[in-house]
């Protein structure tokens, strides 16, 4: 019996930093955005610490705001089209590069590139691409005839634009993924299919996409979890205008906190808080399908 | 199929990836183009001109931004292995109780959202006076980072071979020193993966950037960009130039490490 004991005790003071760390640095700030949502701070109620107790009152604000609904929507938009988009464009790709051809490991990597650049690199680039009078977009659009879109300025147009670069930034995340769900179907399934006189069409959907069913799944759980929380892309691109024409809520969570002279801290930590409960959501459908497919 | 290789699958792809990649074409391109160009109609598609000008006013504008970054991006990586790569050996080697529910907490972990962790920070640092401080700044980019560390170092650490982890016992080494002269060194190509996510992470970081170090002296390269856009949006040659150069850590990682950053996209999300 003795053994075992000494063992924990060395697995535990190496775990302890961790262990210390996360409670510090992980839910003491939960702790905190929780109080905030709960009292209702102001910037000298912060120096002061004697913010008054408030219970429910700035979520039921932040309910009955008039931007509650749009943030709502678009996040729905956002998250939705993005993936839908990120998913169908990464798994075309996914099933293209499989096939090995020359050169098809090198350009794969390059794919990588928009998933890696710093999200204010992407977002500027994306900026100026989509400039109404000097972007090349819009001078695409007039070669072929079609009339300047104000992208970024146009109410129209604000969050067809970000979900735009951000399907680009998500495509390469969907591919990895899936290329490696490719990669553990047996060669043997598509060789009995072709003898069975499959074309490739039906080696797809009756082959390809009926196993890649978990990894898919897991694949849109993690998007869903990741584009619920993108606020960089949109913040630079938009900062969630023009009026509140792109904000979703984690637009709308900085925006309250940090965007204007006088912050409302306690709104703010109230949508962060609402956000947070729609990414565990996910998070825990995520966790127990991946469990699931450990066991079976 | 096997040894025909066609060539229009390879054209293909080369045309697919340069659509992927015309936006950082663009970049460039815009980078070397004149401010007398700029707002030409249609723009120049290829940098027939190409002045260095942006590159100029980088250097003479935004190297301390870059500085800081490249301080706070090597804080963050030492912080996040010191923390992960023990804690990783612990879980995958020394079998502590309660390591199930630990691993469940690093999967949530990862699933906060940042502008959640910024408002408790911006709350915690502002009462203790640690606002705009780089250590401050460090410490919130670190926890983007120590999970998917944690995550990264057991799923490697799990196969060293237990037979070498005896065999050190058997010599006399104690679990510290175990883990420092065989683990850790064995562990090589994990901590360059955990170290380049690190680094790439906290230099790309906005948001806390943007919360707990807007005020601060010393600023970051994403604070610098987003200053410039405000600014001067006009001369977006020297914005585009900045971008160039704020991606050459994600160049340097994907020619260093290319295979480790797909296993990295992968190792959270699918269990093989």
């Amino acid at each position: 019996m003795k053994r075992p004991r000494s063992g924990q005790w060395a697995a535990w003071a190496f775990l302890a930093p961790l262990v210390i760390y996360m409670v510090v640095f992980y839910a003491y700030p939960l702790f905190r955005n929780v109080e905030l949502s709960l009292k209702d701070y102001t910037v000298r109620a912060f120096v002061q610490g004697n913010a008054p107790f408030v219970g429910f009152d700035n979520y039921i604000k932040v309910f009955q705001n008039p931007t509650f609904g749009p943030a709502f929507l678009h996040t729905a938009l956002f998250t939705v089209i993005s993936i839908i988009f990120q998913f169908a464009i990464g798994m075309a790709l996914a099933v293209f590069f499989h096939q090995n051809f020359r050169l098809s490991a090198t350009l794969r990597a390059l794919f990588l590139v928009p998933w890696l650049l710093p999200l204010i690199v992407s977002a500027s680039t994306w900026s100026w691409m989509l400039n109404s009078d000097s972007g090349v977009v819009n001078s695409v659009l007039h070669t072929f005839g079609i009339s300047p879109v104000n992208w970024l300025t146009s109410p129209n147009w604000a969050l067809t634009s970000v979900i735009i670069a951000n399907i680009w930034i998500g495509i390469p995340f969907n591919l990895v993924i899936l290329y490696s769900g490719l990669q553990n179907i047996s060669a043997d399934l598509y060789e009995a299919a072709s003898l069975d006189g499959a074309n490739s069409w039906q080696k797809f959907w009756r082959v390809t996409f009926p196993l890649l069913r978990p990894v898919s799944a897991i694949t849109i759980l993690l998007g869903l979890v990741y584009t619920l929380k993108v606020f960089d892309i949109i913040w630079i691109m938009t900062r969630g205008g023009p009026g509140n024409a792109s904000t979703t809520f984690a637009t709308w969570s900085y925006q309250l906190g940090f965007g204007s002279v006088l912050p409302d801290f306690s709104p703010a930590a109230a949508v962060g808080n609402l956000l947070i409960v729609l990414a565990l959501i996910f998070g825990l459908v995520y966790i127990r399908t991946q469990r699931k497919q450990d066991l079976s | 199929m096997n040894g025909k290789r066609p060539i229009w699958k390879t054209a293909l792809g080369v045309v697919l990836s340069a659509l992927m990649l015309f936006p950082v074409y663009w970049m460039i391109n815009v980078s070397l183009t004149p401010a007398s160009a700029m707002r030409k109609s249609p723009p120049d598609w290829f940098p027939l001109q190409p002045t260095f000008e942006g590159y100029q006013a980088v250097i003479s504008q935004q190297l301390p931004y870059l500085g800081t970054s490249l301080i706070v991006g090597l804080g963050t990586v030492v912080l996040t292995v010191a923390i992960s790569a023990p804690a990783a050996y612990s879980l995958a080697k020394l079998r502590p109780a309660g390591r199930g529910a630990l691993n469940f907490v690093l999967l949530i972990a990862q699933m906060i959202p940042g502008i959640i962790m910024a408002m408790g920070f911006y709350a915690i640092y502002l009462n203790l006076g640690i606002l705009n401080t780089l250590w401050g700044l460090i410490i919130a980019d670190s926890t983007i980072a120590v999970p998917f560390g944690v995550l990264i170092f057991s799923a490697f650490m799990a196969g060293i071979p237990n037979e070498l982890i005896q065999a050190a016992k058997i010599d006399g080494a104690g679990t510290w020193r175990t883990f420092r002269s065989i683990v850790m060194p064995v562990s090589r190509n994990s901590i360059v993966t955990v170290s380049l996510f690190a680094f790439l992470w906290a230099w790309s970081d906005f948001i806390f950037s943007s919360t707990l170090n807007g005020g601060g002296t010393l600023q970051t390269i994403t604070l610098g960009i987003y200053k410039y856009i405000g600014n001067n949006n006009q001369e977006w040659n020297a914005i585009m130039a900045t971008a160039v150069v704020a991606s050459i850590p994600t160049a340097v990682l994907l020619v260093l490490a290319q295979k480790y950053v797909a296993a990295g996209v992968t190792a959270g999300a699918v269990k093989d």
